[in-house]
């Protein structure tokens, strides 16, 4: 591979570079018990998709520069108007209007608690966490909804106070950004790259 | 705390009534390398047509449309996989459509063949369900799965769904089981339940006699459900032949197949628990609000509706049909039921969101025995037997064919075939050996019955439910 593949957006237009698939052979699935038999081959191939944001981009952005952005409804017209949703949606679901981005940063800090939480020993394929994982659901005040993401220090317990930290150096732009330490946690004790 | 209009909590009404003639399915693995999908599609249809002692090409001069269960083109690695099936089992010139919605596509695809004869569209219509999850290693099985959850919000987050269920696991635990160590017995008890109903079943991936304490020892997976508590990874495929009524009376006429009445319903909720907002609880006809007006109060952390404790979608699935069909009480008016066993928590789930028990009483249900073919405590016949098949713990979750497969199980109770289609030359047909302790399992004069179809963490759910036409709860029904 000469080029690992790249991508940037001019006119509204993706403009691609480098290597987005890799050729690799395929070899035949035979059976061991039947005189090897051809069954079947194998289909191995490496290649590489290209994803928009759209209007969430502002969220997975704010991360990397240490904010936790939600959305709230602000549609006069709107019977539940107010809501605060997080995760961060970019419409209201219920009268689909775009709705306004808040910065919720000082709201996770005061308010953020673990509303359930699992462990997780194995993963599926593709994980870039270490295991275990601690998988946490985290409600917040004045907050219609419950996030979830991963507790990066300590062990989970509902209603354990947590607060947000943030992946800055060398972020990934996705939500692995975004994870969650208990209150009271020293600096020092976060995972490299990450800070309050 | 949002509220449903007026208009979403329309009962609905088909324009005539549907019947189920016919159903099959293939025998279900976890890997099937010597045949192809199509090869399984043609066993359940040809299995359907013998059920009603016609060839399968006699069969199809009957279907006019067909409706297409599969969940994951990166399974099978094959876009328009419809379009294969369909070409294969040479149903052209045959408008045909796939249908996709996670763990619920079976279900959903029944519900679309359904209702494509209640309107008149149609007089006979296919629906064919299947999954082909034997190409990746489990854990690709497991990402495929997990880009089922929002890939941008959840997905990057181990890309496991057990963990998503984990969580729900965890919070149920700590408000309705109170964290006691029995209510994590009564779940492991589920497991051990529907691999032994698997021993008696030759289309089933996992029979296993096990113990509660093997469940416990199991490897955890997402703490605190372990590896028995989860549903299997399968290939296999399931089809069901939904008709009007003349052509299923044509086609069963001196039969041992009755037309059985078939409705399906259908309810969502969000793809993200997250996005999940309080609500007043839906009330299902055998349950009142003064009942769950302390709520809280019993359950400390349990006001929140559906929280990460309940599923709306099966809740609303079971509400738009049991007001269909005239159902007061699952228990009293049910036979026998399967339920989307996707792990141990959600079977336990399912039991408050159908009515079975009311919220925070689920555990109940197994406890009493009533959920047996035979009441281990009581010896005589459970009250409503739950997952005889096995379900998806112990039979399998071939996605696409999963609520199909669930149907043919609660016909075949109906029909009073059980023992037939689960005896020994369909043993040897799926090419295992009956054991000698082989047990029938049919329930004794079965009229009606439940399937639960259900996908991601609650976001599609349909509820199909059959009955013996002379049984009927509700005349205009």
């Amino acid at each position: 591979m000469s080029r690992f593949a790249e991508v940037q957006v001019k006119n509204n237009q993706y403009k691609i570079k480098g290597d987005f698939h890799e050729l690799i052979p395929n070899t035949p699935i035979r059976d061991a018990d039947n005189g090897h038999r051809l069954m079947g081959i194998t289909n191995p191939r490496m290649l590489v998709h290209m994803h928009s944001y759209g209007g969430e981009a502002v969220f997975f952005e704010s991360l990397s520069q240490g904010k936790l952005m939600a959305s709230r409804c602000d549609n006069p017209k709107c019977e539940y108007k107010g809501s605060i949703w997080q995760p961060f949606r970019i419409a209201c679901p219920d009268c689909l209007r775009k709705m306004t981005p808040i910065d919720m940063t000082d709201i996770a800090r005061k308010t953020a608690k673990v509303h359930t939480f699992m462990v997780c020993e194995r993963s599926g394929a593709f994980s870039l966490l270490d295991k275990p994982i601690k998988f946490i659901n985290i409600e917040f005040d004045g907050v219609a909804t419950i996030l979830m993401s991963y507790l990066a220090v300590g062990e989970p317990k509902m209603g354990l106070r947590v607060v947000p930290i943030f992946k800055k150096i060398d972020p990934t732009y996705t939500i692995l950004d975004l994870a969650w330490v208990p209150e009271g946690t020293k600096a020092d004790a976060l995972p490299f790259g990450f800070s309050f | 705390m949002i509220k449903f209009s007026e208009q979403q909590l329309k009962v609905p009404k088909m324009m005539r009534p549907v019947y189920l003639v016919t159903a099959g399915q293939s025998k279900f693995d976890r890997a099937i390398p010597d045949k192809r999908t199509e090869e399984l599609c043609v066993d359940a249809l040809t299995m359907a047509a013998e059920m009603i002692d016609m060839e399968p090409a006699e069969l199809k001069k009957y279907i006019h449309t067909c409706y297409y269960g599969h969940f994951a083109d990166h399974f099978g690695d094959q876009l328009l996989g419809e379009a294969v099936i369909h070409d294969r089992l040479g149903l052209d010139p045959l408008g045909n459509i796939g249908v996709k919605t996670g763990g619920a596509t079976g279900g959903s695809t029944l519900w679309e063949a359904v209702k494509a004869v209640a309107s008149g569209y149609s007089d006979c219509v296919l629906a064919m369900g299947w999954e082909r999850m034997d190409e990746v290693p489990t854990d690709e099985g497991n990402f495929y799965i997990s880009c089922a959850a929002d890939k941008d919000w959840e997905g990057p987050l181990g890309h496991i769904y057990t963990g998503y269920y984990a969580v729900m696991a965890q919070k149920y635990w700590q408000v309705f089981g109170k964290e006691e160590e029995s209510f994590r017995r009564t779940m492991a008890e589920i497991s051990v339940k529907h691999h032994g109903y698997a021993c008696n079943n030759p289309y089933a991936q996992a029979p296993m006699k096990i113990t509660v304490d093997d469940v416990l020892k199991s490897p955890v997976v997402a703490y605190p459900l372990r590896a028995l508590d989860a549903c299997l990874m399968s290939v296999g495929a399931a089809c069901a032949i939904i008709c009007d009524e003349p052509t299923a009376m044509k086609l069963t006429k001196g039969k041992k197949n009755k037309p059985l009445r078939i409705w399906v319903s259908a309810g969502s909720h969000t793809l993200r628990p997250a996005d999940r907002r309080d609500m007043e609880i839906p009330l299902l006809p055998n349950e009142t609000a003064e009942q769950y007006k302390d709520f809280g109060k019993k359950f400390p952390g349990g006001d929140r509706y559906p929280g990460f404790t309940g599923f709306l979608g099966a809740r609303m699935a079971a509400w738009y049909a049991y007001r269909m069909t005239g159902i007061k009480d699952p228990t009293e008016d049910l036979d026998v039921i399967e339920l989307h066993d996707a792990f141990t928590i959600s079977d336990i789930q399912s039991y408050e969101d159908v009515g079975i028990r009311p919220y925070g009483y689920g555990r109940d249900y197994v406890e009493s025995g009533d959920c047996y073919h035979t009441n281990p405590k009581t010896g005589k016949p459970g009250k409503l037997p739950s997952n005889l098949s096995g379900g998806l713990i112990g039979c399998m979750h071939a996605v696409g064919a999963t609520g199909i497969m669930q149907t043919f199980e609660i016909a075949c109770h109906i029909w009073n075939r059980w023992a037939e289609m689960h005896g020994k030359p369909y043993w040897d047909r799926c090419g295992r050996t009956m054991p000698k302790d082989w047990t029938d399992l049919q329930v004794k004069d079965a009229k009606r019955a439940l399937a639960i179809s259900h996908a991601g963490v609650g976001s599609h759910v349909t509820a199909t439910i059959l009955m013996d036409p002379d049984h009927l709860l509700k005349n205009d029904a």
